[in-house]
């Protein structure tokens, strides 16, 4: 029994962190307007995104590592969601989901917010109006992407 | 309708006006607009018990400028009407130079959030209101945005306030404050 296989994988602490963190990406559940139906959708059982490990909507937003941001964002609420974002743990990531957090969509008007990355720092945006749900979770496969080669030293 | 309207009401105070969808419609002026929407909610035979809306319409560069508009209901319980729920527009004519009108909220409670509305939206004064703040944008902001002179597509920063920060003597002393206020 000397040459008993031992289960071991060696791989570096990187890569072992980033498919940590990418596979199991916890949104917030923070809706803002049509565009979180279809965020509901995703997460339900006809899209769900939990195939990509990312469907436990976290009531709070200390236990969140993802922001999606669906729908308009008006100025007056503009405090509240950076607020939500300051809140949010490290290493925390945003998706701005439709036309309207990504740049107004037909918003454009005094109330609504041109672009929700004059408020937080977005990692990926999804178009659409809304996105379908099939969009937003390329949008979260874009963003594991983005994870996974992600550096930790540099 | 209007006979009705003319039996309660005293002569000039109100002035009928045809509108295009056929819903009864009357201009009454500005002073006796407390009056009139008494005795429209108060007379047995009118009943006006509701106050369904408060809005405005801006005719820049008309003088006067603003026309307020206020939505009322009858819910029809007996009265002259039977049992048929009527309604009942009253336009009051605002001048630009002094935007105001007194208040409802003497009369109905749910006139209170309405005429901020019509503040925030219109910079309609509302003379006599206990609480006259904004409700729909934001307390700093400049500006009322239903104005048709206003430049709807503005672009500023988006103001996005720090975190609060706390010592941890003013944490302790705000919990205290709770524990006590909730003793009493």
């Amino acid at each position: 029994m000397a040459d008993l296989e031992i289960p071991v994988l060696t791989t570096s602490v990187e890569k072992m962190v980033n498919w940590a963190r990418r596979s199991s990406i916890w949104p917030v559940t923070f809706g803002l307007a049509c565009c979180a139906i279809e965020m509901m959708a995703m997460s339900a059982g006809r899209y769900d995104v939990a195939r990509f490990g990312a469907e436990v909507f976290r009531g709070s937003p200390r236990q969140s590592d993802l922001m999606i941001v669906a729908g308009r964002l008006s100025r007056k609420m503009a405090p509240v969601l950076r607020r939500i974002y300051d809140q949010m743990p490290e290493p925390k990531y945003v998706i701005s989901m439709g036309a309207c957090a990504s740049v107004g969509g037909v918003f454009d008007n005094y109330a609504i917010v041109q672009g929700v990355d004059q408020v937080v720092p977005v990692d990926v945006f999804v178009p659409g109006c809304p996105p379908r749900p099939e969009s937003l979770i390329y949008g979260i496969v874009q963003l594991q992407r983005k994870i996974d080669h992600a550096k930790l030293y540099s | 309708m209007f006979e009705l309207l003319e039996k309660h009401l005293p002569a000039g105070s109100f002035e009928p006006v045809a509108s295009l969808d056929g819903m009864p419609t009357v201009y009454v002026p500005r002073e006796q607009l407390v009056a009139t929407m008494r005795t429209l909610r108060d007379t047995p035979e009118l009943r006006y018990a509701f106050l369904a809306d408060i809005t405005a319409v801006d005719f820049i560069p008309r003088e006067p400028r603003y026309e307020v508009v206020y939505l009322m209901a009858s819910l029809g319980s007996g009265g002259a009407f039977g049992d048929a729920a009527k309604r009942l527009r009253v336009k009051v004519r605002v001048p630009g130079t002094d935007p105001s009108v007194p208040t409802l909220t003497n009369l109905w409670k749910a006139a209170d959030w309405a005429e901020r509305e019509l503040w925030d939206m219109f910079g309609i004064r509302v003379d006599g209101h206990a609480d006259l703040r904004r409700i729909l944008m934001p307390e700093d902001w400049e500006g009322h945005p239903g104005r048709r002179d206003y430049p709807v597509q503005i672009k500023e920063p988006v103001k996005v306030y720090e975190p609060l920060q706390v010592s941890e003597e003013e944490f302790v002393a705000n919990i205290q404050a709770s524990r006590d206020r909730s003793k009493r």
